[in-house]
């Protein structure tokens, strides 16, 4: 009887290739996040820039009063509002993007999008917390 | 076969004609064939090499590529079966793009001024096992994975199972797949992340996803529907540029994102 080097058995048998779909809708839903906010952010964003660039002097009239006089009103905080969660949003997922389709390892995947994470939670909840806490009174 | 002689101009050896080559046709010009190569026995990376060969209009790239391998060096290796754009076997980059070699016809890669130059690269995106030939084992695991199979369920029909003229108009276009893997790797995002299912994968799911006979068409749409699925896709349009069959690839990429956006369950 003759015997041979090479193993009987074969290593990891019918293992699949990749990990079972995981059944979420999650990847659908910043998709179509994407499509939609873009669309508004065109209007928020451009608009934005005529005001506080163009219209009236444009960037030459911001200062503090000029702020604070827009912010008394209910219909910018909400404008300013909606753009900042929009295109913190938008913005962070299109890096998440990146990041997925660029970084190689599992490590720096793993620890680019903790970083881009905490950013954005920092920029949203920061911005959020003034939007709403804003004293034109201070000192 | 003579000695590599290196080109003052380039860091590339360009190869001459051996003594022994066949007479040179009437109405051929001589044109530059430069080639990606990789012997893994001996090179530690890949290297551009040259070869000045004659070419008639009527030649194809194929055509090129077996007089370097029969008359100048026989060890070029690269992958080929049909030679008539069927099998899909000679998918590699020719000047920067995706195409059949044997698909390529010598008349259009003529330069207008000057000599010709054709670079040939191995397709990317896929591990080089040797010159041009590369490794289709993620290729076609990605393929496996979306089940392109008929999955039906209950008992099999005593005769054909019926479909309208319609419904298989429905899917024809991705019926035409080669799996030659110029489409997938074209494609950037699978240049640099590989678990992307990439193109092939997607058009050979789309072509069960809308086929009236077929039953796991949600099956297939939860497993592109993950991260690694249709969402990915950039719509650079780059794997419809490829495709030597004519598919418009991204189209039916985009039909299963619409599938997926307005299914119900």
């Amino acid at each position: 009887m003759t015997t041979t080097e090479a193993p009987l058995s074969v290593d990891k048998p019918r293992s699949p290739g990749r990990p079972a779909a995981r059944r979420s809708n999650f990847e659908l839903y910043s998709w179509v996040f994407m499509r939609l906010s873009g669309v508004v952010l065109l209007f928020l964003v451009l608009g934005h820039m005529l005001i506080m660039l163009f219209l009236d002097g444009g960037v030459h009239r911001i200062n503090f009063a000029f702020v604070a006089g827009r912010w008394a009103s209910p219909f910018w905080q909400l404008w300013d509002l909606t753009m900042l969660w929009l295109a913190g949003l938008h913005g962070g997922n299109g890096l998440r993007t990146v990041i997925n389709d660029y970084s190689r390892s599992d490590r720096t995947r793993f620890w680019l999008k903790m970083l881009l994470y905490c950013s954005i939670v920092l920029t949203v909840v920061l911005g959020t917390y003034v939007l709403f806490t804003f004293d034109p009174n201070i000192s | 076969m003579t000695a590599p002689t290196t080109d003052a101009n380039s860091d590339t050896a360009t190869v001459d004609l051996p003594s022994d080559a066949p007479p040179i046709p009437e109405g051929a010009t001589m044109v530059t064939v430069k080639i990606e190569r990789y012997n893994p026995e001996v090179d530690d990376d890949l290297h551009w090499e040259s070869y000045r060969i004659p070419a008639l209009p009527s030649d194809r790239v194929l055509n090129l590529l077996h007089y370097i391998k029969w008359y100048v060096d026989g060890t070029l290796t690269f992958r080929r079966s049909c030679a008539h754009g069927v099998c899909g076997s000679d998918a590699m980059r020719i000047n920067g793009v995706n195409r059949l070699a044997c698909k390529v016809l010598m008349k259009d890669m003529f330069a207008k001024k000057g000599e010709t130059t054709i670079t040939v690269e191995p397709i990317k995106g896929l591990p080089v096992e040797k010159d041009l030939l590369v490794n289709m084992e993620p290729f076609f695991e990605a393929y496996k994975a979306i089940k392109p199979y008929l999955v039906t369920t209950g008992n099999d029909p005593t005769r054909e199972r019926i479909q309208s003229v319609a419904e298989r108009e429905r899917f024809d276009d991705t019926t035409k797949c080669i799996l030659c893997a110029a489409c997938t790797t074209s494609c950037p995002v699978y240049w640099s992340e590989g678990s992307y299912f990439g193109p092939a994968a997607i058009v050979n799911a789309h072509r069960f996803i809308f086929d009236s006979r077929d039953e796991a068409a949600e099956e297939r749409l939860d497993i592109l529907n993950d991260i690694d699925g249709v969402w990915r896709c950039r719509t650079t349009f780059n794997c419809t540029d490829a495709c030597p069959r004519g598919i418009q690839v991204t189209k039916a990429i985009q039909e299963v994102k619409r599938a997926l956006m307005f299914r119900r369950r």
